[in-house]
């Protein structure tokens, strides 16, 4: 049917492109391909707005790319529910897509939450099985900047890496479920500034005492780069805890459900209806869930 | 249902003026669509492939150095080379309205100087979008003008 997939597996970027605005459109599926092997395909970034990120991103590509791995990015930044538009923000602060022999190597697309909620869209996770089918070795998600109780990034991702930066007071942060429960790697990030080291050592201390399965907690510096090699290469390597994989597939439920009432073609007239007093909310639910069997 | 459009908002050459392109990209996104900032000095190479990889619909280019002759015409031609004609391609920042026609004869459909309304520009990209002769790919031909 589509002979993009064909130009994109030869490494025609503008195919690639535009089959990856056809699904965020919802004009196209892709599902899971099959994949040799037990090492991770998708990896979600997440944690606080600001953190760092993209900065450690962006390091990390520059690692991955020296071990010889084609990498894609999909970099989430949220939706004004107001108008609409949004600002992608992440790609400034990625150097390794500006570099005449890493960026070959590299794929970073931009994506806009649009009107899901949460920090990553489910469209993302079909959008990453697409990078996978035509060639990519593996695909980093980037998620909105999120709150600890934002998981729904664990709907499209096969390991959940949870980037901290320094403590900011009480300790309690780190008493926080959410996150915290699913990630299958912490990293502090700005270990250059006070409180890291600190906020490192109330994690690990938090995480041991909810269980023995606990994930390590890895300190490092995108501004200077102290940590991120290390960090890199146990990312390359990681498991997938145990801890999670019933809260995965919840939110992989939730998210699905989700998408079923938001690609429903009458989701914005029902939406108004209620608004309008036309229609009662319980009517409007009722047909966003029968419609769409 | 209307998607929003994809748009990437460039600061090409050596020009470190970026509050322009930063007010721009603000505009757009308030006006609905999604917006990709390059950050400051991008070469044409760069920005062309930050427009592919993000399948952007439009370019807009800021520049406030004195250099829009040599890299506006850069640009639209790295485009059509890459086949990527379809691209519209707009600007803004101080620009000499002397030196406008060569920039639309070589395929940049508006340009915007300060004090520029985000309602002009939002309209002159619903416009353009509307047009089938918009993109770079047509050269020199039609070009926004705001009294139409
Ligand atoms: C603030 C400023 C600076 C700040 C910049 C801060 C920053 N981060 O942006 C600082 C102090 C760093 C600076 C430095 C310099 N500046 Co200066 N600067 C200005 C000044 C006073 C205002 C620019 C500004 O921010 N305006 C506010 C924004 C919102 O307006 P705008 O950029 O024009 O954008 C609007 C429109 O133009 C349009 N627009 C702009 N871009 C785009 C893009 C698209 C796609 C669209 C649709 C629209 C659009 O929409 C915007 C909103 O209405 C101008 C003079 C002026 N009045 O313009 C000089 C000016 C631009 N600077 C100038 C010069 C020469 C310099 C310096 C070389 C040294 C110097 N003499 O000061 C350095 C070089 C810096 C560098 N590395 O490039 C000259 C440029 C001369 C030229 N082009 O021939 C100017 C014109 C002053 C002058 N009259 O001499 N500058
Ligand atoms: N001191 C210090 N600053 C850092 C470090 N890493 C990133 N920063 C700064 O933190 C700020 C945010 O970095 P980003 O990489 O954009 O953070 P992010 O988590 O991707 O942000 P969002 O995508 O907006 O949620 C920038 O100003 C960086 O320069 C670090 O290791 N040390
Ligand atoms: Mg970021």
């Amino acid at each position: 049917m589509d002979n993009r997939i064909e130009a994109a597996k030869e490494g025609d970027r503008r195919a690639l492109a535009r089959l990856l605005t056809s699904i965020e459109n919802g004009e196209l599926r892709f599902s899971e391909p099959h994949s040799g092997g037990s090492d991770w395909k998708i990896l979600a970034l997440t944690g606080p707005p600001g953190v760092g990120k993209s900065c450690l991103l962006d390091r990390m590509l520059h690692e991955w790319v020296d071990h010889g791995l084609r990498i894609a990015v999909l970099a989430v930044d949220p939706s004004s529910p107001r108008s609409g538009g949004a600002l992608l923000g992440d790609r400034v602060r990625m150097s390794v897509v500006d570099d005449d022999i890493k960026k070959k190597s590299v794929y970073l697309r931009s994506v806009a939450t649009r009107k899901t909620s949460g920090s990553v869209p489910l469209v993302v996770r079909d959008m990453a099985f697409c990078l996978l089918q035509v060639g990519w070795d593996k695909v980093i998600i980037e998620t909105v900047g999120a709150g600890p109780s934002e998981v729904r990034c664990a709907a499209v991702a096969d390991r959940i890496v949870l980037v901290e930066g320094p403590a900011r007071g009480d300790g309690v942060q780190a008493e926080k479920a959410g996150l915290l429960e699913l990630a299958d790697a912490v990293i502090v990030n700005k270990s250059d500034l006070d409180g890291a080291q600190r906020h490192a050592n109330e994690l690990r201390e938090s995480l041991h005492l909810g269980h023995e399965d606990a994930p390590d907690v890895h300190l490092v510096s995108a501004l200077y780069g102290d940590g991120v090699a290390e960090a890199s290469s146990m990312l390359l390597t990681l498991e997938q805890s145990m801890r999670a994989g019933r809260a995965r597939w919840r939110e992989r439920l939730l998210s699905h459900h989700e998408r079923l009432l938001l690609e429903h073609p009458e989701f914005d007239s029902l939406l108004m209806k209620i608004e309008e007093g036309l229609m009662s909310f319980e009517d409007a639910y009722a047909q966003l869930r029968d419609g769409n069997e | 249902m209307d998607q929003p459009l994809r748009i990437v908002i460039a600061k090409p050459g050596l020009d470190g003026h970026d509050r322009g392109a930063k007010v721009v990209a603000r505009a757009l996104r308030d006006a609905g669509h999604e917006v990709i900032y390059t950050g400051l000095r991008r070469t044409p190479e760069q920005i062309i492939e930050t427009v592919r990889d993000e399948d952007a619909v439009l370019l807009g280019i800021s520049s406030l150095s004195g250099a829009h002759g040599h890299l506006f015409p850069r640009i639209c031609e790295t485009l059509r080379e890459h086949n990527m004609g379809d691209v519209i391609v707009f600007g803004g920042g101080i620009i000499p309205e002397d030196d406008w026609p060569p920039l639309f004869a070589a395929g940049v459909r508006a340009l915007f100087g300060p004090g520029t309304t985000s309602e002009e520009m939002v309209e002159f990209i619903a416009t353009a979008v509307q047009r089938d002769d918009a993109g770079v790919g047509h050269g020199a031909g039609w070009h926004w003008n705001p009294s139409e």
